[in-house]
């Protein structure tokens, strides 16, 4: 199986990439900014929305029911889909989908595809298996763009390009767009855009997007954009092949009604995002005329397996869990060394990729449960990272000193007065480090804490030994 | 080309097996019985129905379009055409597009309607804009939906010009989501699109910009039927 999460197998630890970012003050000012802007304009439309519990309800069922039935639910989409003249291919891994992606195109002699922004196709690494193949991908979502341009690498679910600002994009439009001048309004810049991507939109003949949905019912595909280069790419070529993990299918039409309000006020903090488009197979005289969808497995099929991480799978990809995060908020998305940052990020990549790799991303995080209170389908993300947590340990991937440290500690808290000697041990030890009342410097593993934060001594007594010297002073 | 689309068969691979497979390895299937009664004891307690009055379901529609940017016009259905004409002249439009079936009285006679019909990418491309109908319209999100058959154009109509002008009748405007969606008057497999405002962008600075691949300008004249 040639299972991938971008390049995340191949990426660093997270804290050692975290410990570089929080020293750029640029990114970290411009992702604070940015998830500022989100986090405020987010709590507006959901507080005026009396309902939005309920809807998080059953957001929340309609995923677990959906996942509960997956096989049946997909296979009545690819049922309902090829009815409407779509034809639906499986992958197993992204070397599969990457294939039957570049054989259509292949076979239909394109040598260009315009895309819509698809984490699902940066999962994969499609854009590479399309360029080794002779086809050139243009990213049309204007992150997506930005971050094509600038060769970089996506740092936020939603928005691609959230680390880097107004100026940075100005300078790197001027310089890959061959324009002599630009303004430097975000105005300005959309419409640079615009008529850098224009002449594609009407002139390349295939395209590749992502799904939002796949609803099994009518084997229609829904996709969510602002820009308008969704519709653009959905509507304008004659070949559309849409990239979606089988996670994305929910049962019926009507439960649009609940994703197409939690989403939007989620994702951008609006009511809704500018445009839905919805499509069903193939219609005669309007948009494309041959359209493909591919459900991709690539290690989803393996978090289904874990009924405990299984609603990992609920994710709809809003990114409020990032925004919120303040583990994000201080590192950036990039620290993640996955294209699925954040909180979900943490618990994504992990498990897509196995549990050998991405070791370090369920520690990336203080626990603090804001990303369950956000979650628009009630992921309990801080759950799910204890879980995952406990399989990095099981799986005997800790770091030999935590793994003996663990192991005396079990020793130690075991019973009673092995206890009791090792608080003894300890108070002799803390000597050496004491300052105050407070342990610095402490070598090792410790150093880690005391680098930056407080750990009070032992007390001279433990409350065991109070306890006892008092009921003893009592019954006397 | 692949396969021609009329060529409706299930492809079979061993892809398609393996995934199942594992799926059912993961989670015993269950009888279909049970998955229909499953899926309707979901329960929906949030707002499906809406509360307000005509007339405050009509504000707010307008409100949260005026929000997005839209301009937004109110009048009687006999005085489509006057305000038409007074919207394309506040954009300094001359010429309008029109999908085959929006009616000859709602065109001004002192502007140009061309059919939409036989127009090419590129020609889309140099016209001044369109004007359509819709289907049916969400008061709480202020959204428009448009099923792209005769009334409301191919797709690609309302995507490729600048300017969209469209027509809403204060009937088909619904306060829920909900019920905008099954108020939808076709059938399912008809493509849908639902219109927020204006093509807008959040990826510079998060901050919503007006304007970038479909109708940067949208003007929405709210109809109310006549009696």
């Amino acid at each position: 199986m040639s299972i991938r999460v971008g390049k995340a197998a191949q990426a660093p630890p997270f804290p050692a990439v975290a410990k570089q970012l929080v020293h750029n003050s640029q990114i970290r000012h411009n992702v604070r900014h940015a998830t500022d802007v989100i986090r405020n304009k987010r709590a507006r439309v959901v507080d005026e929305m009396p309902d939005w519990q309920q809807l998080r309800d059953a957001g929340h069922r309609i995923k677990e029911h959906t996942l509960h039935h997956l096989d049946r639910y997909l296979l009545q989409f690819e049922e309902s889909c090829t009815r409407a003249g779509g034809k639906v291919h499986w992958a197993a891994d992204a070397d599969e989908a990457n294939r039957i992606v570049v054989g259509i195109l292949q076979a239909n002699g394109e040598h260009d595809v315009i895309k819509v922004k698809t984490m699902t196709s940066d999962e994969i690494q499609l854009n590479s298996a399309l360029e080794a193949a002779g086809i050139t991908p243009y990213e049309t979502d204007l992150a997506d763009l930005i971050v094509q341009l600038g060769e970089d690498q996506p740092s936020h679910i939603v928005v691609p390009a959230l680390h880097r600002n107004r100026m940075e994009i100005r300078e790197l439009f001027l310089r890959k767009m061959g324009l002599e001048t630009l303004g430097e309004k975000a105005e300005d810049l959309a419409a640079a855009a615009r008529a850098y991507l224009r002449e594609k939109f009407l002139r390349v003949r295939a395209a590749i997007s992502g799904a939002n949905f796949l609803i099994a019912e009518t084997g229609s595909v829904c996709v969510v954009e602002s820009e308008g280069n969704g519709r653009m790419c959905l509507s304008l070529p004659q070949t559309l092949i849409t990239v979606a993990g089988i996670e994305k299918v929910i049962p019926t039409f009507q439960d649009l009604e609940v994703f197409l309000q939690l989403l939007p006020r989620s994702a951008t903090g609006e009511r809704m995002n500018p445009y839905n488009s919805i499509w069903t197979g193939v219609t005669p005289g309007d948009g494309p005329q041959e359209f493909h969808v591919i459900l991709i497995d690539n290690g989803r099929t393996s978090v289904l397996a874990d009924e405990e991480s299984r609603e990992t799978l609920d994710c709809i990809r809003c990114g409020a869990c990032l925004n919120v995060c303040p583990v994000y908020r201080q590192t950036g998305g990039h620290a993640y060394g996955s294209i699925y940052a954040g909180p979900i990020g943490a618990i994504v990549t992990p498990q897509l990729l196995g549990m050998e790799h991405s070791q370090s991303l369920p520690y990336a995080s203080s626990l603090c449960g804001a990303c369950y209170e956000v979650c628009p389908v009630k992921i309990n993300i801080p759950e799910v990272l204890i879980h995952l947590r406990n399989k990095v340990v099981q799986n005997g991937d800790a770091p030999l000193e935590e793994r003996i440290a663990m192991k005396i500690a079990a020793l130690a808290m075991g019973n009673s007065s092995r206890l009791g000697a090792a608080h003894k041990l300890v108070r002799i030890g803390q000597r050496l480090f004491e300052n105050d009342g407070q342990l610095t410097g402490l070598p090792g593993m410790m150093a880690n804490w005391t680098a930056t934060r407080d750990l009070s001594a032992l007390p001279p007594e433990s409350f065991r030994e109070w306890w006892s010297k008092r009921t003893t002073g009592r019954s006397s | 080309m692949v396969e021609q689309a009329d060529h409706r068969e299930i492809i079979l691979s061993v892809a398609r097996e393996q995934v199942l497979s594992r799926i059912r390895q993961a989670i015993p299937p269950t009888a279909a019985s049970s998955v229909k009664a499953g899926h309707a004891a979901i329960p929906r307690e949030y707002q499906r129905a809406g509360t307000l009055g005509e007339s405050a379901r009509l504000t707010l529609f307008e409100d949260r379009l005026r929000d997005y940017g839209a301009g937004v016009y109110r009048c009687a259905e006999s005085a489509i055409a006057a305000t038409v004409a007074l919207a394309m002249k506040a954009r300094g439009k001359s010429e309008l597009i029109v999908p085959p079936a929006v009616p000859q009285a709602w065109l001004p006679a002192e502007a140009r309607f061309l059919p939409s019909n036989a127009l090419s990418y590129a020609d889309l491309d140099q016209t001044q804009g369109v004007l359509t109908n819709c289907v049916g319209a969400v008061a709480i999100s202020g959204t428009i939906l448009l099923q792209h058959t005769a009334d409301n154009g191919r797709r690609a109509i309302t995507l490729i010009p600048d300017y969209h002008l469209c027509i809403v009748f204060a009937d088909q405007v619904r306060e829920t989501l909900a019920e905008g969606l099954e108020a939808l008057p076709k059938s399912l497999s008809v493509p849908i699109t639902t219109i927020s405002g204006p093509s807008a962008t959040s990826d510079i600075e998060m901050t919503r910009v007006k304007g970038v691949h479909g109708p940067r300008v949208l003007d929405v004249i709210l109809a109310a039927r006549n009696p």
